[in-house]
């Protein structure tokens, strides 16, 4: 069959019951106000969206169904499953930045995620350390986003302090 | 004339030329890194841009997304992958051109085609404004709510293979974009008594989430890749000479491109697909193409290059965004109060002609960057996937986190990044669900406003330009049932 994919059948059924689920919640997650126009009810684009995502969601459910091989829709599920993994990673690093502040946050979680990624030699360790450093120096040194600093600089000596929570 | 000087007076800062600088040949090294491409690096950038001023930030943006396109035919023509998408026409003749030694030659005939559809179309684009900024104060709140309808119609029926799909992506984009407390009435909308989502979800994070974090867990988990390029030796100037001899292929591409780029939804590929059949149809060697057929590369760059500029028109004269990139744009006009649409053309067409020069000045800096970096280039193509996938997780947190130093933003973006790998590892469209958030909110708005004038349905389209878009968007649906029929009959 032409243009299915392994996982397609099992996006096209999670998507298909998410919508149906949604929209069996539209009484009690939306409220219809009398005397108001259709065109001015606040529930109005909830209802459209949902209406269409359950519509096109089964049209395409339709035309993904297959039976023959519903083993390799499971491998590619647990590769989804396996995506969840680098989404903790980010989240880790999210966590530990107001902690120990973001210049050592990147580089530890640089280096990690290159470990994690299979490089085990030196060279693409230090381009890593070296990545995270130029990013840190860009984003909050130069462009200086908005990132607070570490509690961790807390313990630092007066003047390296404020330089460290300013420029790291 | 006075509206040009004025121009100049807005760019002519340090600050502007510098953003430009950094814009256009940053985006050269992006759309030289296959898997990176400018909505990545767009959506890390933008929310670093907030702190900038608006022609500032425009500029830095607006320079990645019309150098990209230059970048990603370094890859496309020496390793037969595409660096951004778009790109992917390229390797059609530029690989085999590589394959038969003149991967010189194919470089600086893509350059030089990219050239000239950017220079064409920003000429069109300064000569058209006067008309835009005529035609613009014509669009109230119903015809801005129809354009935005035909705007999701297009997008949905440009998905060709992958059209309920693509509507279903963008009905989701619209029901995202009404989670959260309605502004109006003040009634809760599927906020399952959730404070987090009171407030609605932030596109920035949704965006960051589809774009960003889904590319780095796509390079992540797949299979580590270094390609390898082989070095050009020689001068890169042949094609600006080599060029000359397609100018009508070049001058119809560079049309298609503006034309397509203008409408929303259509873009690169369309404008793409028709210049390269236009291109083969019209040639005495039509055998030669997709086998390293000169024509074909300048067709397909030429086409490529000249939508970019032109795609600034609906967001500049109507405030509606035809793709991703603009609709990311759109935020940083919302973030500084400045609101795209019929206003900013009648008030504001320094401003307008402003950002075209800049669109100027950047295909020259590229070009110029072009001809004596390539070869420094071939670097970047060589970075292994898993590490850029590695690097390009780290910058998104700068792009979340920045925007208010919240655990919640970067959950729901990793959700959002997870939601987009499972989408790229199918192939489905991410494009609708961003435009379905953008119109949708327009859409809402506008007919809430329009309906307050309005006693009956045919009220609605009395007007010329409602009444033209509306019989469009007749136009197309009944195209498409027509289309679907065929098919269908076929089978």
């Amino acid at each position: 069959m032409k243009n299915i994919k392994s996982g397609d059948l099992l996006f096209a059924i999670l998507f298909f019951l998410i919508s149906a689920f949604l929209i069996s919640q539209l009484p009690e997650q939306v409220k219809w106000f009398k005397k108001t126009k259709i065109t001015s009810q606040p529930a109005l684009w909830c209802s459209i969206g949902l209406i269409g995502m359950t519509i096109f969601g089964f049209i395409h459910l339709l035309l993904k169904i297959r039976f023959d091989d519903l083993k390799k829709e499971l491998i590619e599920g647990f590769i989804w499953i396996r995506s969840i993994e680098f989404a903790c990673w980010f989240l880790l690093y999210v966590f530990l930045v107001p902690y120990i502040g973001y210049l050592l946050a990147t580089c530890i979680i640089a280096l990690c995620l290159s470990y994690r990624a299979g490089y085990r030699n030196k060279k693409i360790l230090t381009y890593s350390l070296i990545t995270a450093l130029s990013i840190v120096l860009v984003f909050k040194t130069f462009l200086e986003v908005k990132i607070p600093g570490g509690v961790i600089y807390e313990f630092l000596p007066g003047a390296l302090r404020s330089f460290m929570i300013l420029n790291f | 004339m006075d509206i040009i000087f004025s121009a100049f007076e807005i760019l002519l800062r340090w600050d502007v030329l510098i953003a430009l600088l950094i814009g256009s040949c940053g985006g050269v090294v992006i759309g030289a890194i296959p898997g990176v491409g400018p909505a990545v690096a767009i959506a890390i950038i933008l929310p670093a841009t907030f702190s900038l001023e608006p022609i500032v930030g425009l500029t830095l943006l607006l320079g990645i997304y019309g150098s990209a396109m230059y970048g990603g035919s370094i890859p496309a023509i020496l390793i037969n992958t595409p660096g951004t998408p778009v790109n992917a026409l390229t390797t059609y003749d530029g690989f085999p051109m590589t394959q038969r030694g003149e991967s010189r030659r194919a470089l600086s005939l893509a350059y030089s085609a990219s050239f000239f559809g950017g220079i064409f179309s920003i000429m069109c684009l300064i000569f058209l404004s006067p008309l835009l900024a005529y035609i613009a104060p014509m669009f109230g709140s119903r015809e801005i709510f129809l354009a935005a309808l035909l705007g999701i119609i297009l997008v949905i029926t440009a998905h060709r293979g992958h059209m309920f799909a693509a509507a279903m992506m963008a009905s989701l984009g619209i029901f995202i974009q009404a989670i959260g407390m309605e502004p109006i009435k003040y009634s809760k909308r599927f906020t399952f008594d959730q404070s987090w989502l009171t407030g609605g979800l932030n596109l920035i994070v949704v965006v960051l989430g589809l774009f960003a974090i889904s590319q780095a867990i796509l390079l992540l988990v797949e299979k580590d890749k270094q390609a390898k390029a082989v070095k050009v030796t020689g001068g890169l100037f042949q094609g600006l000479k080599e060029l000359g001899k397609h100018k009508r292929i070049a001058t119809v591409s560079a049309s298609f491109g503006v034309l397509m780029g203008m409408i929303p939804g259509v873009g690169e590929f369309t404008s793409q697909f028709l210049s390269y059949t236009y291109a083969q149809r019209s040639s005495k060697t039509p055998e030669k193409f997709g086998k390293g057929s000169t024509e074909g590369l300048v067709a397909s760059e030429a086409a490529n290059n000249a939508v970019p500029a032109a795609a600034m028109i609906p967001l500049l004269a109507l405030g509606i965004p035809g793709e991703a990139l603009t609709a990311m744009m759109l935020s940083v006009f919302y973030v500084h109060n400045v609101i795209p649409g019929p206003n900013l053309f009648q008030n504001h067409l320094d401003f307008v002609i402003a950002l075209y020069i800049s669109l100027l000045i950047l295909n020259i800096l590229v070009l110029i960057f072009l001809l004596f970096s390539t070869n420094s280039l071939l670097k970047v193509i060589e970075i292994p996937s898993r590490f850029l996938g590695m690097s390009i997780l780290i910058l998104s947190f700068v792009g979340v986190y920045s925007l208010r130093n919240s655990f919640t933003d970067c959950a729901v973006a990793a959700g959002f990044g997870i939601f987009g790998f499972i989408l790229k590892r199918l192939d489905l469209p991410i494009v609708p669900i961003i435009l379905g958030m953008v119109l949708g909110e327009i859409m809402e708005g506008k007919l809430r406003t329009s309906m307050m004038n309005v006693k009956s349905p045919i009220d609605f389209i009395n007007r010329p330009i409602t009444f033209i878009l509306f019989a469009l968007i007749i136009i197309v649906l009944l195209l498409q049932v027509r289309t679907m029929w065929k098919n269908l009959r076929k089978k």
